[in-house]
């Protein structure tokens, strides 16, 4: 299995890169080593040549500024990333870019920044801040436990399925059950936490469709998730 | 009601409230509701004025060193010395030092703010003088964003009356000085060479080194090695020992430096302040060192990712057992994410010995990551401190600490050797 690549792209590095969404990628790329991978991870910052043969894309969260610095470049590779997705590639985009991968995002001031569509969603700001421990619930990965801290309200269109049911906290927004959004095996979602280390399910999800589509099928060794299980016991427990 | 039945009233509730144990706050609160002008009142009659100190990361030692510089140039100084650092928590420590009339025998107010609180205290008492430590990744499910934060601190540098003191190797918090028109800016800085010892939080996912303008700076940390430190002041080189730990409070020497400079003016002999630096040491809990069975333990409080990142940089973990400890209280922040911008390859080769907090696990899953070894795990503090020394009795120790892991450990640590109370 040596010398299997999977090359991870991350997605504006730069600037979406707060509330500690680097460990999404960390996660992906240790766990393919674990598993007996050869993971790569380039960096697709604004203006660099969109790379080739990529096997999964992830993006992070950022402030207002990171998100304006980057609405037109993420326009310019919006067709690419669409290809990607329509052809099943393993998709994770958290806050921030989650919800520039939906169709619009409306500031306070009534602005309108274009999003790629990816995701049937649209995203209005609100001066309510949804912020606290959200557990919510998904058929597939079971209880996803994270952190939400965002003030842009996400609504879901007929075409986008959620991630998961919220169980504790708020989700796409202030009414909403529903948190996240799918498209294919692309992921779109509020949580920190980070996501991925907290929701290993989630990781291998991302892990195995990438390495089946590449290879054809998924073997590796066994990782030992004995602190996540005990993490997240630890984390239902706590208040909002 | 009377401002001496306020006084009255609020030194009971201070007796009470000490008495229960704790509860640093409360006075404050009782006060300010009686009387919410009872600060403004109290600190209007002070000859030099209200200086005011904020920032991210390194208030409470920075207000410390810039109490104890005032001190032995003679001045009488009112602080919040308890970091207790809201509106009601300096009501609190005014509480301790007027007399029963209400007077207060100060020159001059230091205080450490929040930088939230800190919006609200200058738009009621405007400061003479205000210090712009930096603004870091802190706390961001209560604040939401950094550009937001950077604001908050414009409005304290925008409300003060004479002088604003800023860190010019933090580009947003230099930034500032363009929105200052009637207060005179002083800067303090770090030497080139030191800049690549300071991750910040916009060089942390890029390897772009940050290039600060040529801005000119009042005190400049030149050189730090051991615990030798060459400022420059005024193009003049002073070298001295510290008693200071981590790179990241001496740089706030310099701040306070400044500051001091700014505020005494001509008044002032650099000797003999440095003189006075060399004695100081880190305030509670920010590198702090209790002894216990003539072994040193360290306790570094760890906020935010810069924080944990600047004091895994400053201390070297050969010949020292670790721990660390992670609660996720109010007051530490309830958001784990950011143990995932911190990068803990340091601490591989030693490994570390401890692990504890509410969120232990969430630490242990971090390293794990990381391929750190971890020797024990165990929630509990009191437990866990026991458990550490006792793994390591011969060792000196090492306890990176959340806000209020830290202070449970103090109190765990008070009852088995000698630890200096906070007033």
């Amino acid at each position: 299995m040596k010398n299997k690549k999977i090359r991870i792209l991350h997605l504006y590095p730069n600037d979406m890169n707060i509330y500690g969404d680097h460990g999404n990628v960390m996660t992906l790329q240790r766990r393919l080593e674990w598993y007996g991978y050869e993971p790569e991870v380039i960096s697709y910052n604004q203006g660099d040549p969109f790379p080739d043969n990529i096997d999964i894309v992830v993006g992070g969260g950022g402030q207002d500024s990171g998100q304006n610095k980057i609405k037109t470049d993420l326009l310019l590779i919006g067709p690419q990333l669409q290809k990607l997705a329509d052809k099943e590639t393993p998709m994770l985009v958290i806050c921030g870019l989650y919800q520039l991968f939906g169709k619009f995002f409306k500031t306070a001031n009534g602005e309108i920044i274009k999003g790629i569509g990816l995701f049937d969603i649209e995203t209005y700001a609100k001066s309510e801040r949804l912020i606290g421990n959200i557990i919510i619930n998904s058929e597939q990965f079971g209880d996803i436990i994270g952190y939400e801290n965002h003030s842009g309200q996400t609504f879901l269109g007929h075409k986008a399925s959620a991630l998961g049911h919220v169980q504790l906290g708020a989700g796409n927004n202030a009414e909403a059950i529903n948190e996240g959004a799918r498209y294919k095996n692309a992921i779109g979602s509020y949580l920190h936490g980070s996501l991925l280390p907290k929701n290993p399910a989630i990781a291998d999800f991302l892990i195995e469709k990438a390495i089946i589509k590449r290879y054809g099928e998924f073997s590796g060794n066994v990782i030992d998730d004995r602190f996540v299980g005990l993490a997240r016991k630890a984390a239902i427990k706590r208040p909002r | 009601m009377s401002k001496q039945l306020i006084t009255i009233l609020g030194k009971s509730v201070k007796k009470i409230a000490k008495l229960r144990g704790g509860g640093s706050a409360l006075p404050g609160l009782v006060v300010e509701h009686l009387d919410p002008n009872f600060i403004k009142h109290t600190l209007a009659s002070l000859p030099l004025g209200v200086v005011v100190i904020s920032g991210t990361n390194g208030k409470t030692t920075t207000t410390k060193m810039v109490v104890e510089l005032l001190q032995s140039q003679g001045l009488k100084v009112f602080t919040n010395r308890t970091g207790s650092n809201f509106t009601r928590g300096i009501a609190a420590a005014l509480l301790g030092d007027i007399d029963i009339k209400g007077h207060l025998d100060a020159d001059i107010a230091v205080l450490e703010l929040d930088e939230a609180h800190a919006v609200h205290f200058v738009d009621k008492i405007p400061p003479r003088f205000s210090l712009i430590l930096n603004v870091m990744r802190d706390q961001l499910d209560r604040f939401g964003e950094i550009d937001y934060t950077t604001n908050l601190l414009r409005h304290i540098a925008n409300a003060t009356t004479e002088t604003v003191v800023l860190n010019r190797e933090d580009a947003r918090i230099a930034g500032i000085a363009k929105s200052l028109d009637n207060q005179k800016v002083c800067f303090f800085g770090l030497d080139d060479k030191l800049l690549a010892t300071f991750p910040s939080d916009d060089n942390l996912h890029k390897k772009t080194p940050k290039v600060h303008a040529t801005i000119k700076a009042d005190v400049i940390l030149s050189e730090f090695k051991n615990k030798s430190a060459t400022f420059t002041i005024n193009d003049k080189k002073i070298t001295t020992n510290l008693k200071l730990t981590g790179i990241y409070n001496v740089f706030n020497a310099a701040a306070a430096l400044t500051l001091v400079k700014a505020i005494l003016k001509h008044n002032l002999d650099n000797s003999s302040l440095i003189k006075k630096l060399a004695t100081i040491t880190p305030a509670f809990g920010r590198g702090e060192v209790i002894t216990l069975n003539n072994q040193p333990i360290e306790l570094v409080l760890v906020k935010n990712p810069s924080g944990f990142r600047l004091g895994l940089k400053s201390f070297s973990p050969s010949n020292y057992a670790t721990m660390i400890a992670i609660n996720d209280n109010y007051a530490d922040g309830r958001d784990m994410s950011w143990l995932w911008d911190v990068d803990f390859n340091s601490l591989k080769e030693q490994g570390v010995a401890q692990i504890s907090g509410i969120r232990a696990y969430d630490m242990a899953l971090r390293l794990q990551y990381d391929e750190v070894s971890i020797k024990h795990i165990e929630p509990n503090l009191k437990k866990a401190l026991k458990q550490f020394i006792s793994f390591a009795p011969d060792k000196p120790k090492r306890i990176y600490c959340t806000y209020t892991a830290m202070l449970a450990l103090r109190r765990n640590l008070s009852k088995i050797t000698n630890v200096e109370t906070i007033k």
